[in-house]
């Protein structure tokens, strides 16, 4: 049973680690002088809108959580907007933490605001398509001990890993080797973007290795 | 006189401004612009040459550098690039006349990657092409030339022009220059003079520099006198000689030669000697003062740790070494006396190292003891072993932080950019501070079981104060980088409006504006600390102290306010007021020194705040202090009801308990120490706006508030972690307190770099005259370091204020109703009291943080002065790195110095309460 579920996380995984390589690749077959660096913004745009509908279909598909007891059709409507909601606030409380830590206030708002969404997709949507809009299971995931199975300990490994790479992405910025991608938020958001595959890639693989150790206390 | 002609790199105008005859200068910043600079010359050169307005044509190609360093040697743009210089060159020549020389030389060369700065073979040689039409040398060119050092370029182009050698020239002439078309006796004789004149200059430059400066040594300069005065003395004779007769030109000529290989001789020696003692570092000297830094962070680390297990055994730890400090400097002597000269610096360093060997000797001897003695106890061991690791892991965070903080100092673009990542590393600490203990999960309410089942857990309500603390302090941490000063490596930088005095704005309303809020951001600041202290009870006596602090510190305001407006106001608009303004700006300014100096001798004299009343009547009844705020809005002058009912109470209570216990109620007990570390700080801060411009007193505000926040995050984190020890401060609490002093370091406008510094501190309440050099040196290092001095001096806050802030916790709880107070309440209610109850322990928490905070900055020294003697040969190390120490070594110093000033106020605080106790007692 256990094996069989860190097989499929495994599986998630790798398809989402592919789906960003893709969006990196694909779009400039389609679209004139795209990449990754040239146009960062499309980027932005495309790896969200990417990560994000792949995050809901898996979601979908595999239900790693059980579902709610009451399905009517208004609570699914009313679930889905305060998932919108939170997603959206989520966004300006990253923005505002980003500017708070040193991001030009009124220049590049665009591509600030981008990177605050790129960084919502790979954290709180996650805990949205997992948890749903409940903040009282999100702390509780984020605390010692706290992930009730595989997929929030995955959960908790590759938010932390994301926004420790977007945390590492800024280290470069004031070097002066001149190269196109220290320009704010290129570097950042490829931190966020490599800590989130990285995070991706771990999570299995530490799992299994702990697996031992971890026992998910039961609901 | 000459009319010099210069065309290329726009930096000669920095560097020589308004000095050229005619100038085209062509932007050269952009390294990957490879052609504007030499399209610009091309455009202009051969015009400039043909048309002759010129003696001197200065034309400085920069393609090749910058593409060099944008491609590297190998590349096919850097084969364009040498063809279009070559196919310059070509035609250049063309244009040339026939009196004319041109010489083609390279500053450097570069390596593999393209690069230079370094002191590699490939990088420090150049090619030197020489061309004249007219034949320059005697003989065939030389079949393998030497190498001539750049130096001697520059007596060749003065003697060339006809104009003297510059004063401070160490070169040497190019003699092949100066042959002439004579045969090859006149020849010599030319060469001989050019020699004789280069001689004679470099002779009196190494005379008139001796004499200022000693490092040259003495007998090496005797001897190159010698030297001099032989071959001058046989040049005169020998000029006698040619001019009498016309003696064999085979036995001359040889004469000539000896001679001016004599001169050349002469030459080389005097600047190899230069060259060596200039350009000399120690690298032994260096290597053992970075060992001596390293031990004494780690001897501050090892005391921090040891203090908090045994107090004793730490004591003998520190004195033991004192007897070492004398065969330190006994050995150092020694050592001296084997070469010649007393070395002060030697001397001392030989006795600190003796010093910190004695102490690392005795802590190693008594160490296996402790451990023998942990080991007979096994699961103790274990449990211990176990405790340490997570108590490294929990130091891990705090620690990485700071050795990224080490790191940054190692990279030129870190320093550059370190007023931006000092917040952001404070930002980061903070930030990871709330996610351990949100991980932890203090912040949560311990579970219930039903909660448990459910799998939710809900927060504090301390989390919402918390979090607030946190997002003040990002946002204040964000609001101070509006106050950076620029530094000249980041060129599209612009200094902070805040900057400039308020004189200089034009807009009359603007000024007036920012000058209404300058000084209502004063009286805020008063009325703040006034209504601090009041709240806890520091401002109902009658000392002389507390009566400073009420109506000294509004006459310290309304000086600087007097002072600013004087300050700002337009020259040329009082007329006849003049004079009477040049006297304003110097009196209110010492004004203010003088009220502050008052304050800090009144709080020396009698650093206490406390109110007493007494309502004893017999001798030896139990003194409970009564600490805190007075019941009601208890006013100074609403005191005598006050003391009535009181005295009521105690009579009351004597009846009704039946016992002799009357009470002394002292306002403000709780938090004497405090109080007085808050009036010296704000005299302190009064003093150092009044030397930085007026707009920087909202860097000030900002200061204030984030030290008043990270003290409150400190205090509300430690009770949410529920640390065992109350008196040991953690790691996190200094690293962000030290973090925070070097982001306002930058955020009050400076920058480790000399024209960054504010000269114009040294003249407030001076005006242009000093007589000693000491005082503007203190005035503008008071300027330059003013947020190292006030974090330094509020450092015993991080002790003082978890102790503080216990009574308002608890207040909330029970609204007043504090006249009887059962003995556990009074117990709640200790605040600072706490510390006395156990002295031995208070001295040793204050040692702990005084070396913890010793420590964290002595590691950011460290860090520095291996940076510097690392990169010695670096590019930057003369912009970036040298100045960047002398400023971090200045800064330790200025800190540890306000360090131990705070700490020794504390101390006298103690000292103060004990005798008012034991005056209490007597009475």
């Amino acid at each position: 049973m256990r094996e069989a579920e860190i097989r499929r996380l495994l599986a998630a995984n790798l398809l989402c680690a592919l789906s960003i390589v893709l969006a990196a690749l694909v779009p400039a077959f389609f679209v004139d002088g795209f990449s990754v660096l040239g146009t960062h913004l499309t980027w932005l745009c495309v790896c969200s809108v990417c990560v994000a509908t792949l995050n809901i279909i898996l979601h979908l598909v595999l239900k790693p959580s059980q579902s709610p007891k009451r399905s009517s059709f208004a609570h699914k409507i009313s679930r889905f907007l305060k998932c919108c909601i939170y997603f959206f606030m989520s966004c300006i409380l990253f923005h505002a933490i980003i500017v708070l830590y040193g991001a030009p206030l009124i220049e590049s708002v665009t591509e600030t605001f981008l990177f605050a969404v790129l960084l919502s997709t790979f954290t709180t949507l996650q805990c949205l398509c997992l948890l749903g809009p409940n903040i009282q299971a999100w702390i509780r995931v984020f605390s010692k001990n706290g992930a009730m199975s595989i997929w929030e300990s995955s959960l908790q490994i590759t938010s932390v890993c994301s926004i420790l790479g977007a945390w590492f992405g800024a280290f470069p910025i004031p070097l002066d080797w001149d190269r196109p991608w220290q320009v704010w938020p290129i570097s950042c958001s490829l931190g966020a973007t490599f800590g989130y595959m990285a995070g991706l890639i771990i999570a299995p693989l530490w799992i299994h290795w702990n697996r031992k150790q971890l026992t998910y206390k039961s609901r | 006189g000459r009319r010099v002609v210069f065309m290329g790199d726009d930096t000669w105008e920095g560097l020589f401004p308004k000095k050229f005859f005619r100038s085209y200068f062509f932007p050269s910043f952009n390294v990957k612009d490879l052609h504007t600079v030499d399209d610009g010359i091309l455009q202009h050169l051969y015009p400039t040459v043909d048309s002759g307005e010129w003696d001197v044509l200065i034309a400085h190609f920069l393609g090749v550098d910058h593409c060099g360093h944008k491609h590297g040697p190998d590349h096919p743009e850097m084969a364009k690039k040498l063809t279009q210089m070559n196919e310059m060159l070509r035609s250049l020549v063309d244009h040339l006349g026939n009196d004319t020389l041109l010489l083609v030389a390279g500053d450097h060369g570069m390596t593999e990657t393209g690069d230079h700065g370094g002191d590699s073979e490939k990088e420090v040689n150049a090619a030197l092409f020489v061309y004249s039409r007219t034949p320059l040398f005697g003989s065939g060119p030389p079949e393998e030339p030497e190498t001539i050092p750049q130096v001697n370029l520059v007596p060749t182009m003065a003697l060339l022009l006809g104009v003297p050698i510059p004063y401070s020239n160490i070169g040497e002439v190019m003699a092949e220059l100066f042959s002439g078309d004579g045969d090859a006796v006149s020849a010599a004789l030319q060469q001989l003079s050019v020699y004789h004149i280069n001689a004679k200059q470099v002779d009196r430059f190494l005379q008139s520099y001796s004499l200022v400066a000693q490092d040259l040594p003495a007998e090496q300069l005797q001897h190159l006198r010698e030297l001099f005065s032989s071959a001058v003395e046989e040049h005169t004779q020998l000029l006698a000689q040619v001019q009498g007769t016309t003696g064999l030109p085979r036995e001359l000529e040889s004469r000539l030669g000896s001679l001016i290989g004599r001169f050349q001789r002469y030459l080389r020696e005097a600047r190899a000697v230069c060259t060596q003692s200039w350009a000399r570092f120690h690298p032994l000297r260096m290597a053992g003062g970075c060992i001596l830094i390293a031990s004494s962070c780690l001897l501050c680390y090892t005391v921090s740790e040891l203090a908090a297990s045994s107090h004793s055994f730490c004591r003998s730890c520190l004195l033991y070494p004192l007897p070492w400090v004398l065969v330190g400097a006994l050995l150092g002597l020694a050592h001296v006396f084997t070469q010649k000269g007393l070395d002060l610096l030697l001397v001392s360093s030989w006795a600190a190292a003796a010093s910190q060997l004695g102490f690392f000797w005795h802590w190693w001897g008594r160490h296996p003891k402790r451990a023998r003695l942990a080991g007979s106890q096994p699961p103790l061991a274990s449990g211990g072993l176990r405790q340490r690791l997570r108590a490294w892991l929990g130091l891990a965070f705090p620690m990485g932080i700071l050795l990224f903080r080490c790191g940054a100092m190692f990279s030129d673009s870190f320093v550059v950019a370190e007023a931006r990542v000092a917040p952001f590393l404070l930002a980061s600490l903070v930030m990871l501070l709330v996610g351990k203990l949100h991980w932890d999960g203090r912040l949560t309410v311990p579970e219930s079981p039903k909660q448990q089942l459910l799998g939710f857990s809900s927060y504090r309500r301390e989390i919402w104060y918390l979090l607030c603390l946190v997002a003040m302090l990002l946002v204040c941490v964000r609001l101070s980088s509006f106050f950076h000063q620029c530094r000249e490596e980041i060129p599209q930088c612009r200094p902070s409006v805040f900057l400039s005095p308020l004189a200089s704005l034009r807009n009359t309303r603007a000024k007036n504006l920012f000058y209404l809020l300058c000084v209502a951001l004063l009286a805020g600041l008063v009325y703040a600390v006034q209504s601090w202290l009041r709240h806890y009870g520091n401002l109902n006596s009658s000392d002389p102290l507390v009566l400073f602090v009420r109506w000294g510190f509004p006459l310290v305001v309304l000086c600087i306010a007097c002072y600013w407006a004087v300050a700002s106001s337009a020259d040329d608009s009082l007329g006849k007021l003049q004079e009477l303004v040049q006297v304003a700006v110097v009196v209110f300014p010492r004004a203010v020194y003088g009220l502050a100096s008052v304050g800090l001798l009144l709080l020396l004299c009698n650093p206490l705040t406390v109110f007493a009343k007494d309502t004893r009547e017999s001798a030896g009844s139990i003194v409970t202090p009564y600490l805190g705020v007075p019941s009601s809005e208890v006013d100074f002058l609403h005191v005598i009801p006050q003391i009535y009912k009181r005295m009521q109470e105690s009579q009351r209570s004597r009846l009704e308990r039946g016992s002799c216990r009357a009470t002394v109620a002292a306002y403000g007990l709780g938090s004497v120490y405090s109080a007085a570390l808050v009036i010296a700080l704000t005299l302190l801060g009064f003093l150092l706006m009044l030397l930085h411009s007026e707009r920087l007193s909202f860097a000030f505000l900002l200061l204030f508030v984030e030290a008043f926040v990270l003290l409150h995050i400190h205090t509300c984190a430690r009770g949410l972690a529920g640390d065992a020890e109350p008196f040991s401060v953690p790691w996190y609490a200094v690293i962000s307190w030290l973090l925070a002093a070097s982001q306002f370091f930058y955020s009050t406008g400076h920058q480790p770099i000399f024209p960054a510094i504010h000269w114009n501190a040294a003249f407030v309440g001076f005006h242009l005259d000093h007589s000693t050099n000491l005082l503007p040196a203190v005035l503008v290092g008071a300027n330059t370091f003013a947020s190292h001095i006030l974090f330094a001096v509020g450092c015993p806050l991080l002790l003082l204020w978890p102790f503080v802030c216990e009574m308002s916790n608890s207040q909330r709880k029970k609204p007043k109703k504090e006249s009887r107070e059962e003995l556990q309440e009074v117990e709640e209610r200790m605040m600072e009291m706490r510390l006395r109850e156990s002295p031995e322990k208070f001295s040793t928490a204050l040692l702990r943080l005084g070396l913890k905070y010793l420590f964290v900055l002595g590691a950011q020294l460290l860090a520095c002065v291996c940076a510097a003697m690392i990169l010695r040969r670096h590019l930057m190390v003369w912009k970036v790195f040298a100045p960047k120490f002398l400023f971090e070594s200045l800064g330790f110093v200025v800190s540890s110095i306000c360090l131990l000033l705070g700490i020794s106020l504390v101390m006298r605080v103690d000292c103060a309460v004990s005798t008012w106790f034991s005056q209490l007692r007597l009475r």
